[in-house]
């Protein structure tokens, strides 16, 4: 197994711009990109997470094989050029691809830090993955680890009530401006992982109806289907603002896309209608100054924090803590994997001493003339031999006490027996 | 006797109405529902003890008692908590009945201050018109109260939400919409009042004065406060004047409807000021 490496490739809301995220040949379903990275030599067991924030990819590869670059290819598509690869794209290796991941399934990397959707998105994309039987024995283990550690970090640190009670606060807002939000219509600009919570708590108040926006159709109908809402693409914003009367925005626009005076008029269309906007968008989607317009509200991430009352040290101090967990779930997955090689060598050594003992064995019992027990009795002298004479070196293998020679005696073992093919 | 029943009916439901104050005080403070059931009681109670007082007042002097700055103030309160008792009814605007009864409270205050000396009536006002036009006009007056009160509700809630620090007031006004909501029901039945009582005192004025419109001083400010609210319902019906915008016009229009009850008559004078 040392000659097999865990690689990690991805473009993130923090590395990508949206446009160029949107445009990534593997930003669509998962069969296709699947098949797809199967069938990349060298590369044996695979994963792909596709959300609107993030595009990943975790493979478990052979170690000299052209899987980066095969990958990157198969990631950016036609989209862009290979020279432009390292300005978008993350490859982590090994240990920092298993920390890396952790990061994203505890939500310490996501745009809200502490939203839970991510998650279910983790295991939506590992059931694709494990229905195609592209992950094996290690993607199973690291992604099952993956989501314990999410859980681990959601039960001890306050890291998720964050995210949580923002959105409770949107919804709690909301109604004490709209009073009823029964009658109200949402519409959702982009498609981001907060954004899906905090409509799904409004959609808990019973809203009558969402409105997903967003730049590639595609994915606005995607989401508009979970909420049985309808799609429109981001040309309709306008015209969609006069009828919603909560907007949720998490572009991952890098500029400002509603100002000040494109409202306005808005608001005599709506005839003075009051409007909600929520902006959790990171940077900003929408123009502070909106908040000036009369029947206008606009909220944007840090105001909603600073309502539920969690202030920004406060939240620090937690996610340092789930970062620390995330460290430590690392390093004992790390430990697993060097197991790992450890275990195909014990088995060898146990293979080739009963191979031994079962051809001395029979040479020996025909030359004799014994009765059955006797028989017996030497057949169980010779096993617990071999098992006694390998009782030293099977637990100077399993001894954890120096890590970092592990290889090392993995190495001199296999050649002190001659333990020549590693599988 | 009657006297004296009607002095110490006053002084209980100055009572009654403070305890109704207290109770929807501390049902603002610690939001119980039981304390607010007992503060709708008290308030009723209190409802119920205005109307008798009216009664004995009307009994006692044998006119409709709205003549007098104390009756004209006492109707008011009178107009003011049935208004409010009839809106409750059929809606709900969370703690809207703590502000009432404050405005209420402070009404009967001043009430008990001024005169309660019954006068002989003056000849112009001896008409079966009185209780007509005046009751009208009061009647309106209740409603536009209302109007008023939840327009101050509405510039706190709405201040608290644009200033985005959430104070004392904030969890314990109502939502915004239902603030609006009020507004606009409150404006639309008090405006009704208002232009009938318009219309019934110029039609008397063309009986005891033998024109409909006098350009007295009360009639103008009447006028000028009719201008106000159908300007506001105007622009609400048109141009979707809403919120914050209709909040502080309805407390506008209120000031001006003080102003033609009290300014008038103490500034300004005039024909129409009989209750000296």
């Amino acid at each position: 197994m040392p000659s097999d490496m865990i690689l990690l490739l991805g473009v993130n809301h923090k590395t990508t711009p949206l446009a160029v995220r949107e445009q990534l040949a593997m930003g669509n379903g998962y069969e296709q990109p699947l098949h797809a990275l199967q069938g990349i030599a060298g590369c044996k067991e695979c994963y792909l997470l596709s959300t609107c924030n993030r595009v990943e990819i975790l493979v478990v590869a052979q170690e000299g094989a052209q899987v980066e670059t095969h990958i990157s290819r198969l990631l950016f598509g036609d989209s862009v050029a290979p020279e432009q690869y390292q300005d978008y794209l993350y490859i982590y290796r090994n240990d920092a691809a298993v920390h890396h991941l952790f990061m994203v399934s505890t939500s310490l990397d996501s745009m809200i830090v502490g939203e839970a959707q991510i998650l279910g998105q983790l295991k939506e994309a590992y059931r694709h993955a494990a229905e195609l039987k592209c992950t094996g024995p290690i993607l199973n283990k690291l992604l099952h680890k993956s989501f314990s550690v999410a859980k681990r970090v959601r039960s001890e640190t306050l890291i998720g009530a964050s995210a949580v009670s923002i959105s409770y606060a949107a919804v709690e807002l909301a109604k004490k401006i709209f009073g009823n939000l029964q009658n109200k219509n949402v519409l959702l600009i982009g498609a981001g992982e907060m954004a899906e919570l905090a409509a799904e708590h409004l959609i808990g108040q019973g809203v009558r109806k969402v409105v997903v926006a967003n730049r590639t159709l595609a994915r606005a109908m995607d989401l508009a289907k979970r909420f049985n809402g309808t799609a429109v693409s981001l040309d309709e914003l306008f015209s969609q603002l006069e009828l919603a009367d909560i907007v949720i925005s998490s572009t991952g626009a890098p500029n400002i896309i509603l100002h000040k005076q494109d409202v306005k008029p808005i608001m005599r269309a709506r005839r003075n209608e009051p409007i909600f906007f929520i902006d959790i968008a990171v940077p900003r989607d929408l123009d502070p100054e909106l908040n000036d317009l009369s029947n206008v509200y606009l909220y944007d991430i840090d105001d909603l924090h600073n309502v539920v009352e969690i202030n920004k040290s406060e939240r620090d101090k937690e996610a340092i803590k789930a970062l620390r967990i995330v460290d430590e779930e690392s390093l004992k997955f790390q430990s697993w994997l060097d197991n790992l090689s450890v275990v195909p060598t014990i088995t060898a050594l146990r293979k080739k001493a009963d191979e031994i003992c079962q051809i001395e064995l029979e040479r020996t019992l025909c030359r004799l003339q014994l009765s059955p027990d006797e028989q017996k009795a030497i057949e169980k002298m010779a096993l617990a031999i071999s098992s006694r004479l390998l009782h030293d070196p099977v637990s100077f293998l399993k001894n954890t006490s120096c890590k970092e020679q592990h290889d090392v005696k993995v190495e001199m073992i296999r050649a002190a027996f001659d333990l020549a093919d590693k599988n | 006797m009657m006297g004296e029943i009607s002095y110490l009916l006053f002084q209980a439901l100055l009572a009654v109405n403070c305890m109704a104050l207290v109770f929807y005080g501390v049902f603002f403070v610690k939001q119980k529902e039981k304390i607010r059931t007992v503060a709708r009681l008290t308030l009723l109670a209190a409802g119920v003890l205005q109307t008798l007082y009216i009664l004995f007042r009307y009994l006692q002097s044998g006119y409709t008692p709205i003549t007098s700055q104390h009756e004209t103030i006492v109707f008011f309160a009178w107009s003011v908590t049935w208004a409010y008792l009839s809106f409750r009814w059929r809606y709900t605007v969370k703690n809207f009945g703590t502000f009432i009864s404050l405005l209420i409270f402070i009404l009967l205050l001043i009430a008990a201050v001024a005169s309660r000396a019954i006068n002989p009536l003056p000849p112009a006002l001896q008409s079966w018109w009185l209780p007509v036009h005046a009751g009208i006009a009061v009647i309106s007056y209740g409603f536009l109260a209302l109007a008023f009160c939840g327009g101050i509700m509405y510039l706190l809630q709405e201040h608290e939400l644009k200033s985005k620090r959430f104070g004392y007031f904030f969890t314990r006004l109502p939502s915004l919409e239902s603030l609006d909501q009020l507004n606009s029901h409150c404006l639309a039945t008090g405006f009704v009042f208002l232009t009938l009582g318009i219309i019934t005192g110029s039609i008397w004025a063309r009986q005891a004065w033998g024109t409909y419109w006098h350009w007295d001083p009360k009639e103008t400010w009447s006028l000028i406060t009719w201008f106000l609210y159908a300007a506001q319902i105007h622009q609400r019906f048109s141009a979707g004047w809403r919120g914050k915008r209709a909040a502080t016009m309805a407390i506008i229009g209120f000031i001006s409807v003080l102003f033609t009850l009290w300014g008038v008559t103490y500034l300004l004078g005039g024909i129409h000021s009989y209750a000296q």
